[in-house]
């Protein structure tokens, strides 16, 4: 386990939780969370600056680009210009070229429009980003996706702070077998146990927000979700038994007292 | 006395009046905008920060200053 590491992009993350920044009460209770989680990565999103209300904390005020990459994300991008325009403004804020890639088509359950989410990942990678894709659990598109220039797959369990958890293990086994791109379980779930499901399928990581900022306790969620993905990596590794029908015993049948 | 002339732009959405020959680099510096921490747009255009002092902002111009900010 100990060199273990994720790959994304050819950078080397020890963490295979990344965890967003959104929903939470206040940024010190997010800072606090991260540090909890251990993750390496965490997504942020590009918005206006308050420009009435000058002293709004700022985001790197409470956590350090220099010790946590900022993943840009397009979350809210309904259209492809939109999102480029996002990631554009992202890269020229600090040289961001690791991105996250985010297109919505339905307001009400967030599923990604895959044809325009398609359109952009081929842009991006042209202009030389590193793209991680937001996409549905669906095998073909995951394909066309990594054939366009994504740098990771990121299905989604589930839609968009719903917290059902994965839906669909086949599909997410089936992009699994197919890809050597990271893949990276990425909204949806809505405990612990959902992570450890995600990394027992073989997946890379996940991204975890909602689960997080809205539990009761962030951060004992925080630290839980931290241990589920190193249980559900160790799972994985180990190599679980083969399903039977019937009965096992563990005790040795000989010996028995009569 | 001459009369000021005041022409309107837009930032972030919101109207401002400016002077003539008002730069970006003159709203950055009224605004107090952390320059490091945002980026800057010009009527849709990636504005490089090196070259703020020479944009010389015109009535309509629409400028966005963005940042990071906590998301999922």
């Amino acid at each position: 386990m100990k060199n273990d590491k994720i790959v994304i992009a050819n950078k080397k993350f020890n963490s295979r939780l990344i965890v967003g920044t959104g929903k939470y009460k206040n940024m010190l209770e997010c800072a606090k969370a991260i540090k909890l989680s251990g993750a390496e990565i965490v997504t942020v999103a590009v918005r206006r600056v308050n420009i009435t209300d000058k002293k709004k904390p700022l985001l790197m005020d409470y956590i350090d680009p220099k010790k946590i990459t900022y993943l840009p994300n397009t979350a809210g991008c309904f259209t492809s210009e939109e999102a480029l325009r996002t990631l554009r403004l992202a890269r020229e804020m600090g040289g961001w070229k690791l991105v996250k890639l985010e297109v919505l088509g339905d307001k009400q359950n967030l599923f990604p429009d895959m044809i325009e989410t398609l359109k952009s990942t081929e842009v991006l990678a042209k202009e030389g980003f590193k793209v991680m894709v937001y996409c549905n659990d669906d095998p073909l598109m995951a394909k066309r996706l990594e054939n366009s220039g994504a740098d990771a797959i990121m299905p989604l369990a589930a839609p968009i702070g719903s917290g059902l958890g994965i839906q669909n293990k086949t599909n997410i086994q089936i992009i699994r077998k197919q890809t050597k791109l990271p893949l990276i379980i990425d909204a949806g779930l809505g405990q612990a146990s959902d992570a450890t499901i995600a990394m027992e399928l073989g997946c890379d990581g996940v991204l975890v927000n909602t689960a997080i900022a809205k539990a009761k306790k962030p951060f004992d969620m925080a630290l839980a979700f931290k241990n589920a993905v190193i249980a559900g990596r160790q799972s994985f590794l180990a190599g679980r038994i083969n399903k039977y029908l019937y009965g096992n015993a563990s005790s040795p049948k000989i010996g028995i007292i009569k | 006395m001459k009369k000021i002339k005041k022409i309107e732009i837009k930032v972030n959405g919101k109207f401002k009046n400016i002077t003539e020959n008002y730069k970006i680099s003159d709203l950055v510096k009224d605004l107090k905008i952390p320059l490091k921490k945002v980026a800057i747009e010009h009527n849709q255009e990636i504005v490089d920060k090196k070259k703020i002092s020479k944009i010389i902002l015109k009535k309509d111009d629409k400028i966005e200053i963005v940042h990071f900010i906590g998301g999922g």
